[in-house]
């Protein structure tokens, strides 16, 4: 090796040594569980939210059902057996809750929100976000309820909805992912202490994006919100998901569940941009995300469009899917997930069709760098009853350097022979050619890798809404910095 | 412009140039030509700074620096172009998108200010007239399914685009028909300018009809082993090179 190969590497090694931006943690009083679970403490939780029994029972029956499971191991992932009785299962900003302006925030919060770029303030609001703010376990607030309540929108945090909308939580939660539905999903069922409520009324295109910021601050808390989506018939409702968490030595556990409902003629489209801490570059620390989301499209001629872009996180556990129900339904699943340093992802989705004519469509991008695994895991299935159901299923992975590794997992499950089913795999690696192409025509190493990454996730990227995906962009780019060595 | 002393370079270990001397000065066109295996490609990544080619002995000198202490992007910011004899695909990045970025990334280097969206579009459209490129192929990604013809057309856009100092061509004529042969030497005659030298790498006198050369000099075994004017590409083409390996032995 020269000595020029030698200074750039040096160069490289400090660029990986960048520190987590999101990594700061507020100083804020907290209300928050001993580490432990058992029927006490769901009990404490629905007391502490003032829930109707219909929730306790719920939850109980969550918990009883979660007792008897076993953590699944089929995924490609490797990490030290997680203690669950050692996880506080609920924690609360104090003195929070009913606020009715942003004036009776914790200055401390907001402060927490603008450090994260969160569009809590004015100027975001004319970007015409509303937001639902998730600080550790409880919803902080709900920005533009009015606006939206005008156009009969409701968006607010579940825990509300379980009051005011009775009937809506009772009808829905649980109808898309059952409490027994896997392991997480049950522990999230029984514990989940709050999350986004969204009801789309009949033939309303909702006037703005909806928005959720998820926040881990506490330490050895787990975290696990919940959120309902419900789009009655021929309505229309983009929703858009950020996640970010203090930097820790400690590993943390979060298990989310997301159920959405398309009504005929109905679509959402639901984006995710997930930077939960990643842990350092020796794998320490770093947040476990095992996270159940799942669609159906139950009415004809709706959609269910689920855009992703994983980098955070130690682990990543996560199969968006949809169940292709009504009659020329669509399922659309657009991923980039990348894994960085001890990073592992074992990520994808679930198209299930039973409908006549339904159609699916599944991009995946996987980009390893470091000594980060990168698994895509998929499975179609098409039952007897859905006749000509069409999937076209493409799955690239491109690597960065030779200690990093990409796997592919694609199932497919056949019952009805007039089924059309196309499936690409590719798996490449930055070539030195384009590399030296793009500093030869001036840009630096480190604007030629981003550069061409962003290329390799151009078909995901231009599915998210236009300020994700400029800030998706960005986040590739931070989590990359040192990738090429 | 350009000086290079007694140049030995490796690549990934072969050494290669073995004693290279040639001198270039602002304005003048070289033509470089030789046998397969001579080192004409070498010496024209070796100049641009592409990775696994080492300078193991002699110097560049590039308006009075040392050219061996600069990056590639360096290079490319100072003013040195390279044309790809295989120009590289780049998926899902606009031809646009990477001009822009180019553009701009060379001129914050030599502390100017970036150029706005709509001059640059402004430019770009000139430019794409100068070598008869549709807009279409500005908006589709870098390379990407474009023909023999259509990429070689794309590389003096790029030219044209980053106005160099030093260009140098390497095999720009290969896998070019006639009419795009034609187009691709127009180009590169319109941005022949007193500021600007230019070096072409070949195997054919053809292109040198079209480029017509100040100087023309014959690499073989990894120097220069004859120069002159361009009446020396077409005693080549008349005869080979069987005598000029003649001359690489005996030097």
């Amino acid at each position: 090796m020269s000595d020029h190969s030698v200074e750039q590497n040096k160069e490289l090694k400090e660029l990986v040594k960048r520190e987590y931006k999101e990594g700061f943690v507020t100083d804020i009083e907290s209300d928050t569980f001993e580490p432990g679970l058992n029927e006490d403490i769901v009990r404490r939780i629905s007391a502490k939210k003032g829930e109707p029994e219909f929730m306790l029972e719920y939850r109980l029956k969550a918990f009883r059902r979660w007792e008897k499971m076993a953590e699944p191991d089929w995924a490609h992932i490797d990490y030290p057996k997680i203690d669950f009785q050692d996880i506080a299962y609920y924690s609360a900003p104090k003195e929070m809750p009913k606020l009715n302006s942003l004036d009776e925030v914790d200055p401390k919060l907001l402060e927490t929100y603008e450090k994260l770029g969160i569009p809590l303030e004015e100027q975001k609001m004319l970007a015409n976000v509303a937001v639902d703010a998730v600080f550790d376990s409880v919803s902080v607030r709900t920005t533009f309820r009015e606006t939206l309540a005008e156009a009969g929108v409701i968006f607010m945090p579940i825990s509300e909805a379980v009051h005011e909308h009775p009937e809506l939580v009772k009808q829905y939660l649980g109808s898309v992912v059952p409490v027994q539905d896997n392991y997480y999903a049950a522990l999230n069922a029984a514990v989940f202490s709050d999350g986004s409520f969204v009801y789309i009324p009949k033939g309303v295109r909702c006037p703005m994006e909806l928005s959720t910021y998820f926040r881990i601050n506490e330490m050895n808390t787990g975290q696990f919100e919940r959120t309902l989506i419900i789009a009655d018939e021929g309505s229309y409702v983009s929703y858009l998901e950020g996640c970010t968490a203090p930097q820790r030595d400690e590993n943390q556990l979060h298990a989310a569940v997301v159920e959405l409902v398309a009504h005929k003629d109905a679509e959402i489209k639901y984006s995710t941009v997930q930077n939960w801490y990643p842990g350092d570059e020796n794998g320490k620390g770093g947040i476990y995300n095992f996270v159940t989301k799942r669609g159906i499209c139950k009415g004809d001629n709706s959609k269910i469009s689920w855009t992703q872009v994983e980098t955070g996180s130690a682990i990543t556990w996560k199969y968006p899917s949809v169940v292709l129900q009504g009659d020329n339904s669509v399922g659309e699943f657009y991923s980039v997930a990348l894994t960085h340093n001890k990073q592992q992802a074992d990520t994808g989705t679930k198209m299930i069709h039973m409908g006549k004519n339904t159609s699916s469509t599944i991009i995946s991008k996987g980009i390893s760098a470091g000594h980060g695994q990168n698994a895509y895991r998929g499975l179609v299935k098409i039952l007897k009853g859905a006749d000509n159901a069409r999937n076209f299923s493409q799955c690239d992975s491109l690597l960065m350097g030779d200690r990093c590794g990409a796997h592919t997992f694609p199932y497919v499950e056949v019952q009805n022979p007039s089924a059309n089913l196309e499936h690409e795999a590719t798996t490449s690696k930055i070539s030195e050619d384009q590399l030296f192409y793009l500093m030869q025509r001036g840009l630096s190493e480190e604007a030629a890798v981003s550069m061409i990454v962003n290329g390799f996730c151009k078909e995901v990227f231009r599915e998210l809404p236009m300020e994700f995906a400029v800030e998706a962009q960005k986040l590739l780019d931070i989590s990359l910095e040192g990738a090429v060595g | 412009m350009l000086v290079i002393k007694d140049l030995h370079a490796e690549v990934f270990g072969t050494p290669i140039l073995k004693g290279l001397n040639l001198e270039v000065k602002a304005g003048e066109m070289h033509a470089i030509m030789g046998p397969n295996g001579a080192g004409k490609s070498t010496l024209s990544n070796v100049i641009a700074g592409r990775d696994g080619y080492e300078v193991t002995s002699g110097t560049i000198e590039y308006f009075g620096k040392d050219l061996t202490e600069l990056e590639a992007d360096e290079r490319a910011c100072e003013g040195i172009f390279l044309a790809f004899q295989y120009p590289v695909e780049i998926p899902g990045v606009s031809n646009m998108a990477m001009l822009k970025a180019a553009v701009n990334s060379i001129r914050k280097y030599n502390d100017e200010d970036e150029m706005s969206a709509g001059d640059f579009l402004k430019v770009i459209r000139e430019k794409a007239d100068l070598v008869e490129m549709k807009q279409e192929f500005l908006k589709r990604s870098v390379n990407e399914g474009f023909s023999g013809g259509e990429k070689k057309r794309n590389e003096i856009l790029q030219m044209a685009m980053l106005e160099p100092k030093l260009a140098l061509l390497d095999e720009t004529d290969s896998g070019l028909d006639i009419d795009a042969l034609k187009i691709v030497s127009d180009g590169v005659n319109a941005l022949r300018s007193p500021d600007r030298a230019m070096v072409v790498v070949t195997h054919y006198q053809r292109l040198l009809d079209h480029i017509v050369p100040d100087f023309v000099h014959v690499l073989a075994d990894g120097k220069i082993v004859k120069s002159g004017d361009k009446d020396l590409a077409l005693k080549l083409e008349a005869e080979g090179y069987g005598w000029i390996e003649g001359l690489a032995e005996a030097s």
